[in-house]
């Protein structure tokens, strides 16, 4: 991939990022201050959900070894995607030569043995610098064993992992997208009267099986989901994704330009929004109804929206009365600080401040929107600065991503993992169910005040202090 | 505040209750130069024999009175002054442990008057301490009690005068929930402190499993010898670890003067705290370093581990005494004890974090477990079939455990037991844990054979 291939993709016209009039699109990583993960990184976590492809990742083991199998998106079928493929290039392949022909050899092995729908290969840093010609290579398997395989060209050194998941998009887009007409639907399933509409999701990733909890609302809604992108997915479903009447997108500004092309190439109307919280899981279910165009739809979806709504209350009145008043920091970029924002006023904690990390001005007005003036929001991506934040605030819980979790512990912080390595499922009317148990839970563990508490012998003692050695 | 609740069935079934006999035996089993004997029909010996060797995997001395019919009926006292004459010229113990069973109680005999009488017959090296246990009441740890009461009604002498104190030398009474390796543990952590301990009894000397010059002895291993005992008095403190060595401490404290420190358990963060300023204030020493660090490395894996504990819901059937030290342990962590069983009262359980413990079987802790949705078991290998059944790990405490190694090994107090526990805890439940139920969308498009793959053969990994 050239310079202005990637100038291109950071150009995304559908991305708020964008309106600063630099036309850069994501910020640049600064040497010495940058956490997260790089372009193989986002277009890895944007396939690797495909259940039933085969995933090679073309390079050295430092890509493959240290993240294969690490992500908690689940899948309901095949368990392909969970087996972690590699070329392991040797320094012996880097100066023989040899990369282009062990990936061909790679491919054959994983057709061979795995049987894939398909074979998605991705280049890394070292064959990107080496001059890999992987498309070619992906070109000339494919056919040679009559499988698809798709080359993913997002090196790390290319940029971040928002670029990544872009140029995961864009491969789809290119490779993938538009080669298979959907399956018939199934017969005798539709009502008298309901006509089934086909519909995509773009950036979830049913991580812990939390979406299992919202498609039995799309199917009692008549709306057929063509295909995940990614998670629970399968290859022939993402050729179809081109025939969906609407595409929504799911709390992720990355993998934009797939539902933008759609909406260019084939007409298909889409919005964004989240499953997080009764108020979002309700504007979402919404939103594809008013797409959609269909008055019985929108009935029908107005009904759902009522009695799942007061399920939802009714069940979480127990957990309301434990979080009530309860003070939380949100630290999650992007349109997650603003979806969970709602998803805790719907349990009447109050939220005292949020990380805006990856917001765009959007998300920074719905925030302000959500939560008046006096919120606090924190563009440092220090943590220090943000456990800092959350002690002035006299926060009782702080929400991120696993990799504050530790920091957060350490500072004997009560805290809870909305990122994607976590273990609960928390999208839809039930999933908010789940974020209140786990909520109450974690701020009532008792650790936290054991934690704080110290015996009286510890008075000024500490575990390094050399006077106190072994007597 | 539990509220202890006796299931009075007629029918036990998968008993958790160990007899009295078997826990007076293991007392015995950790003093130096002993042997246990048995007052009742063979088979009880070869039980408690065949239950310590499957469970330590070391040799077990043990002796029986071997009561035949006719001693039964027109008295087995002349067998008691035959085997312990046999026991003391065949092995040349410093101590024979005295323990009747429930058929030598049945039979109504006078175990004090058997020992004078014996007594009365010559002097013998071997110090006798008798014991009433019969198996009709309590269980292993009650049995075991007893004997340490006996033991140091026996062989500590009353101190008239106010004895000259050995200014390091503190006591330990150990409830038989402490294994080999806890003693260990335990004793490493007083000499931290420039102290030395006196454990009565000492399985960590005797039964923690080591190969010696000595190699096979027809007596216990090793222990506290019958001289040590006899020192107790001259020691600064009594450490108490176990609420079912109440009446033993107490014994003790009134015989010699002196002071004691009581612990139920060693196994939460409150426990080893109180345990680390007796050690303190008793040496006048500071803490060591390793300690404070050991703490805070407690301290971490609670945090780390909190969100598995949130909501768990964990059954124990055990002894009091460990029973309750895992209780303890659990509150630290939030984890809930859903169904608790005792193998029998004792008023210690109602200190417990729970709403009722059972006296009961582990019949009685399936039930509960199934009924209050247990998704972990703790309980001795007798209760692995009800783990299967009930499809949730066992984690293995208590006696026996013959059906996999290290249980002597296993350390459970002190800080770095806790941790230890709380890891194996919480990789047993996270293993287990149920994810979300996987949907299938009946809308969900099916895909006719894929042409890609036309004349190979279907499938690639299913779940």
């Amino acid at each position: 991939m050239n310079q202005n291939d990637i100038q291109n993709l950071l150009d995304e016209p559908a991305c708020a990022h964008n309106d600063t009039g630099r036309k850069t699109g994501c910020a640049r990583p600064k040497p010495g201050a940058t956490q997260g993960g790089c372009a193989f990184d986002g277009a890895q976590i944007a396939l690797l959900p495909i259940a039933d492809a085969a995933h090679i990742v073309h390079g050295p083991i430092g890509c493959a070894g240290s993240s294969w199998d690490a992500r908690g998106s689940v899948s309901s079928g095949p368990q392909l995607h969970r087996l972690g493929m590699t070329t392991d290039l040797s320094d012996v392949d880097v100066i023989m030569g040899r990369g282009e022909k062990k990936l061909f050899h790679a491919i054959r092995s994983a057709v061979e043995r795995y049987r894939p729908q398909a074979v998605f290969v991705y280049a890394t840093c070292v064959p990107a610098l080496h001059g890999d010609d992987i498309e070619a290579v992906a070109r000339d398997a494919s056919q040679r064993w009559g499988v698809p395989v798709i080359p993913v060209d997002g090196a790390g050194f290319y940029g971040t992992k928002s670029l990544g998941n872009r140029i995961a998009g864009e491969t789809l887009y290119r490779h993938v997208i538009g080669t298979r007409e959907p399956a018939p639907l199934p017969a005798g399933f539709a009502a008298p009267g309901i006509q089934v509409h086909d519909v995509n999701l773009i950036g979830e990733y049913n991580i812990a099986g939390e979406f299992w909890r919202v498609a039995p609302l799309f199917d009692e809604l008549g709306l057929r989901i063509l295909c995940t992108l990614s998670g629970d997915a399968r290859f022939r479903e993402v050729q179809t994704m081109h025939r969906a009447e609407v595409n929504m997108v799911v709390c992720s500004k990355a993998m934009l330009n797939v539902a933008r092309r759609l909406q260019q190439d084939y007409g298909a109307p889409y919005f964004e929004g989240s499953f997080y919280g009764i108020h979002d899981t309700s504007q979402a279910l919404r939103d594809f109804a008013s797409l959609l165009g269909d008055t019985s739809l929108s009935v029908r979806t107005e009904l759902l929206i009522l009695r799942e709504a007061a399920r939802a209350r009714a069940a979480l009145e127990p957990w309301r009365e434990r979080l009530s008043g309860k003070r939380a920091l949100i630290f999650s970029g992007g349109v997650k600080s603003w979806s969970v924002v709602s998803a805790l006023q719907d349990l009447g904690m109050e939220v005292v401040a949020t990380g805006t990390e990856k917001s765009t001005a959007e998300d920074r007005a719905r925030i302000q929107e959500l939560m008046g003036e006096r919120t606090r929001m924190i563009d440092d991506n220090d943590q220090s600065a943000l456990i800092a934040t959350c002690r002035d605030s006299g926060a009782d819980i702080l929400i991120a991503g696993g990799r504050y979790l530790y920091a957060a512990l350490k500072a004997r912080l009560a805290f809870l993992d909305i990122n994607h390595e976590r273990d609960f499922g928390y999208a839809g009317y039930d999933g908010l169910i789940e974020l209140a148990r786990q909520l109450s839970l974690a701020i009532d563990s008792p650790v936290w005040q054991r934690a704080r508490q110290q015996p009286r012998w510890l008075n000024g003692v500490t575990a390094t202090a050399p006077a106190l050695e072994e007597v | 505040m539990a509220c202890i609740v006796q299931t009075g069935k007629p029918l036990t079934v998968n008993p958790l209750r160990v007899s009295q006999p078997m826990g007076a035996a293991l007392a015995f089993l950790g003093i130096r130069q002993c042997v246990p004997l048995e007052h009742g029909a063979q088979g009880c010996t070869a039980f408690s024999k065949v239950f310590f060797t499957r469970h330590f995997r070391e040799p077990i001395p043990l002796q029986t009175t071997a009561m035949d019919m006719v001693s039964t009926v027109m008295g087995a006292d002349e067998r008691i002054q035959e085997a312990l004459a046999t026991v003391i010229s065949g092995h040349h113990p410093e101590v024979v442990g005295l323990i009747t069973t429930g058929l030598a109680e049945t039979q109504g005999v006078d175990i004090g008057r058997a020992l004078r009488t014996f007594r009365q017959g010559g002097e013998h090296a071997a110090s006798v301490v008798a014991v009433n246990t019969p198996d009709t009441l309590g269980g292993l740890e009650s049995g075991f009690a007893l004997a340490v009461r006996a033991i140091i009604d026996a062989l500590v002498p009353p101190s008239a005068v106010p004895v000259a104190r050995r200014a390091r030398q503190v006591n330990v009474l150990a409830s038989p929930m402490l294994t080999p390796a806890d003693i260990e543990a335990i004793r490493e952590w007083i000499e931290s402190f420039g102290l030395q301990a006196l454990f009565l009894p000492d399985l960590g000397d005797a039964l923690d499993g080591h190969l010696d010059a000595q190699g096979y002895t027809t007596l216990s291993s090793g222990g506290i010898s019958r001289a040590q005992i006899a020192s107790m008095g001259a020691s600064v403190l009594t450490l108490v670890i176990g609420a079912s060595l109440g009446a033993a401490a107490d014994l003790l404290r009134a015989r010699t003067g002196v002071p004691d420190v009581r612990f139920t358990g060693l196994s939460c963060l409150a426990d080893c705290d109180a345990f680390v300023q007796a050690l303190a204030d008793v040496s006048g020493r500071p803490v060591p370093a390793r300690i404070v660090r050991q703490r805070e490395q407690l301290l971490d894996a609670m945090v780390d581990t909190y969100v598995v504990f949130g909501d768990a819901r964990i059954a124990i059937g055990a002894d009091a005494d460990q029973l309750i030290a895992l209780g303890q342990l659990l509150d630290d962590v939030g984890a809930q004890l859903v169904a608790a069983v005792s193998p029998y009262r004792t008023p210690a359980l109602e200190a417990l974090n729970t709403e009722e413990v059972l006296v009961g079987d582990f019949e009685d802790l399936e039930e509960r477990a199934r009924a209050h949705g247990a998704q972990l078991l703790i309980g001795n290998s007798h209760a692995l079939q009800s783990a299967e059944r009930l499809g949730v790990p066992l984690l293995r405490a208590g006696f026996p455990q013959y059906d996999h190694y290290g249980a002597a090994a296993r350390q459970w107090v002190g800080y770095r037991g806790a941790r230890q526990l709380l890891f194996d805890l919480a990789n047993l439940l996270s293993t287990h844990r149920a994810g979300i139920e996987p949907y299938q969308s009946p809308l969900r498009q099916r895909f006719a054979c894929c042409a890609a793959h036309a004349g190979m053969p279907a499938g690639s990994i299913q779940s």
